[in-house]
C-alpha cells in the first residue's frame, strides 16, 4: 500500500456520504473544490446544537441560550486560533467567501475607496473576487486592474508589481486557483502590495482546506473563506480583518445584535465582531464549522498536503498516459486541482459518462472565466482530490476517461 | 447498453462530429442566439421563410457539446419544409419527449430526433438537447437571444 493510502488511512470511514453507489458504482468523489464532503464528526455537532441546544445566541438569559452563545464563540475562538489571529473579534461570521468579499467591498469600499482609486486583482480570481470589485466601480468610479497569469497558469509577478502604484487601495487576490491549482505566493505578494501603500483580501477558499494558515505572518489585511470547502456547513463563512480596520469601518447590514442602542433620532453600533453580523447568525452552521477546523488539526496540515502531493503527483502521471488529454495549466507550485481537456470530447460530455462511471467530476468555467478566456476554451473538466481520496479514485477516473474515448472514438 | 452508450447513440455522435446544415448563410430572414453561458455553448440558428411562412433553408453555427450540436443538426434538418406553425407544434412535441418520460409525444413524428428520448433520465443535459429548439422559436417570435442557463 502507498503511502498516500496508509497517512490517513482510517479518514474513508468517516465520511459517509462515500457508503454510496452511484448508478451502481463506486462513488470516486473528485469534486472537492466545489464542495468537500463532511466527517460525522461535524454532522454530529451540527445534529448536537439543533437536538440539544437550540436557541438564540447573545439574547437569552435562559440556560439553552447560553449555551448556544457559549459554543458559538467558541467556534470564533477556534477561527481565531486556526488562523492565528491577533483577537477573536477579528472574526466575522459571514455566510462564505462570496459574502465576506462583498462585506469589504462595500465596507471597507465606502471607507477608502473614490473615483480613480485603483483595486488590482488578478487573472485567475474566482468571480466572487471580481464582480464584488466591478459592482464598487460602478458605485464610486474606481479602476479596476488585472495582474495577468502566464500560460502555465502563475501569476505573471512583474506585470504585478508594474500594476501597483500610488492610486493602488486594495490588492485582492487568491491564495489558490479554483480553476488551475495555482499556489500563490500570498506572503511576498502581500508584501509588494504593501510596499506600494495598498491593502490586502486573500481569498482563501481553497486554501484553508489544504494549507496552514497565519494571518500574522502572511501580514494580509483580509482573509476569506467559505466553510463548506473545508468539511464545514453550506451557509457560513468567514472574513478575517484587522482590529484596526474593521474598527473603522462602517457596517453594512442593519438589524439586530448588530447595536448597542437603537432610538429613531439616534444608533449606536455594537463593538466587532457583532458591528458586521446583523441577525440571527447561522449558528449551527459556526458550530459545525469550528468542529470542521478542529477535524483538520487532528489531521493534521503535514499529513494532509502528504497525502495531497502524493496523490497530485500519481494523478497528474496517470492523466498524462492518456493520448489525447491536455493539461490546463501547468503551476510550479500546485495543489490537487487538475483542469483537463479531451480531444473531441466536449468537456460537459465527459462529464455526464463520467458520473456514469461513478466519477463526479465538475464540468464547465468554474466561476473564472477570465480564466477560461486566457486558454481559449470555454469549459475544461476538472478533477480535485481531497484528504479521503485515493489510488482507487484516480483508477477509476483513467478507466472511465478511456471509456468516453471509446464512446466517442 | 450503459446509459451513457443509451444517451450517445450512433446517429447523435454522427450529427456531433459532422453537424448537417452547417455556416452562416448569405441571407437569412430570421436568426437568433442560443446560449447557455453555464457550459459555455454558443450557436447562431438562421431560418429563411418565404412569403407563405415555410421554412425553406436553416442552419447553424457555433461550438458546444455533442448533445447541443447533434441536436441542432437533426432540429434543422427536419424543419425544412414546414411551416412556421408545424415548427412550434414540433417543438411541443420534442420539449415533451425529453422532459416527460410519460408523455404521449407520436414518435414518428420526431424521426432521427428520436434518438433523445432517453435524455431525461440526464436532467441536467435536457437543457443542452433543447437549447437551439428555444433559439429557433426565438428567431421565429422575432426575439435574438435565447438562454437555458
Ligand atoms: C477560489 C474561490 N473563491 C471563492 C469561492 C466562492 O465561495 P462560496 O461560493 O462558498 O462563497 C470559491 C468557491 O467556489 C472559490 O473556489
Amino acid at each position: 500500500m502507498s503511502k498516500a493510502d496508509t497517512t490517513l488511512l482510517d479518514v474513508r470511514a468517516q465520511f459517509p456520504c462515500l457508503d454510496q453507489k452511484v448508478h451502481g458504482k463506486r462513488l470516486a468523489y473528485l469534486d472537492s473544490a466545489a464542495t468537500a464532503l463532511k466527517p460525522v464528526y461535524v454532522i454530529d455537532a451540527v445534529a448536537h446544537h439543533y437536538t440539544n441546544e437550540s436557541a438564540n445566541i447573545h439574547r437569552g438569559v435562559h440556560h439553552l441560550s447560553e449555551k448556544a452563545t457559549a459554543a458559538f464563540e467558541a467556534a470564533r475562538e477556534t477561527v481565531r486560533a486556526h488562523l492565528n489571529a491577533a483577537h477573536a473579534h477579528e472574526v466575522i461570521f459571514t455566510s462564505g467567501t462570496t459574502d465576506s468579499i462583498n462585506l469589504v467591498a462595500q465596507s471597507f469600499g465606502q471607507l477608502e475607496i473614490g473615483k480613480g482609486d485603483e483595486i488590482l486583482v488578478t487573472e485567475m480570481e474566482h468571480h466572487s473576487n471580481i464582480v464584488p470589485w466591478q459592482l464598487l466601480r460602478e458605485r464610486t468610479g474606481a479602476v479596476l486592474r488585472v495582474a495577468p497569469i502566464t500560460d502555465n497558469g502563475d501569476v505573471d509577478r512583474e506585470a504585478f508589481r508594474a500594476a501597483l502604484n500610488e492610486r493602488t487601495k486594495l490588492v485582492a487576490f487568491t491564495a489558490v486557483s479554483n480553476a488551475l491549482g495555482t499556489v500563490n505566493p500570498v506572503a511576498e505578494l502581500t508584501r509588494e502590495a504593501h510596499a506600494a501603500g495598498a491593502s490586502v483580501l486573500v481569498d482563501a477558499a481553497q486554501a484553508v482546506p489544504v494549507q496552514p494558515i497565519d494571518v500574522q505572518a502572511l501580514d494580509c489585511d483580509f482573509l476569506a473563506f467559505s466553510g463548506h470547502k473545508v468539511f464545514g456547513p453550506t451557509g457560513i463563512g468567514v472574513l478575517y480583518g484587522k482590529e484596526g480596520l474593521l474598527e473603522a469601518m462602517p457596517p453594512v447590514k442593519g438589524g439586530g445584535d448588530m447595536i448597542l442602542s437603537v432610538t429613531f433620532e439616534k444608533t449606536t453600533y455594537n463593538a466587532l465582531p457583532h458591528k458586521f453580523e446583523a441577525g440571527t447568525a447561522h449558528i449551527a452552521g459556526a458550530i459545525g464549522l469550528g468542529r470542521a477546523l478542529e477535524f483538520v488539526r487532528g489531521l493534521g496540515y503535514g499529513a494532509i498536503e502528504a497525502h495531497e502531493a502524493t496523490l497530485l503527483a500519481d494523478a497528474l502521471n496517470a492523466l498524462q498516459s492518456i493520448d489525447g488529454l491536455k493539461l490546463v495549466g501547468t503551476p510550479a507550485n500546485r495543489k490537487g486541482i487538475i483542469s483537463f481537456l479531451i480531444d473531441g470530447i466536449h468537456p460537459h460530455d465527459l462529464g455526464t459518462i463520467l458520473d456514469q462511471e461513478g466519477v463526479a467530476v465538475r464540468a464547465g468555467h468554474h466561476c473564472a472565466q477570465p480564466v477560461m478566456q486566457h486558454y481559449g476554451v470555454a469549459a475544461t473538466a476538472r478533477a480535485s482530490f481531497s484528504i479521503y481520496n485515493n489510488h482507487d479514485d484516480i483508477d477509476q477516473l483513467v478507466a472511465a476517461i478511456r471509456k468516453a474515448q471509446e464512446i466517442f472514438r | 447498453m450503459s446509459a451513457s452508450d443509451d444517451l450517445y447513440q450512433e446517429v447523435i455522435l454522427d450529427h456531433s462530429r459532422n453537424p448537417r446544415r452547417y455556416g452562416c448563410p448569405l441571407d437569412h430572414t430570421h436568426c437568433a442566439e442560443g446560449k447557455n453561458p453555464l457550459c459555455g455553448d454558443e450557436y447562431q440558428v438562421y431560418l429563411t421563410l418565404d412569403e407563405e411562412g415555410v421554412v425553406r433553408d436553416a442552419s447553424f453555427e457555433g461550438a458546444g457539446c455533442a448533445i447541443s450540436k447533434a441536436s441542432t443538426s437533426l432540429m434543422l434538418e427536419q424543419l425544412i419544409g414546414k411551416h412556421h406553425e408545424e415548427v412550434h407544434a414540433l417543438f411541443e412535441t420534442f420539449h415533451d419527449m425529453v422532459t416527460n418520460p410519460n408523455g404521449n409525444h407520436d414518435a414518428k413524428e420526431l424521426g432521427k430526433l428520436a434518438a433523445f428520448s432517453g435524455i431525461w433520465k440526464f436532467p441536467s443535459r435536457v437543457k443542452c438537447a433543447i437549447l437551439c429548439w428555444h433559439a429557433v422559436r426565438n428567431a421565429l417570435d422575432g426575439k435574438t437571444t435565447a438562454s437555458t442557463e
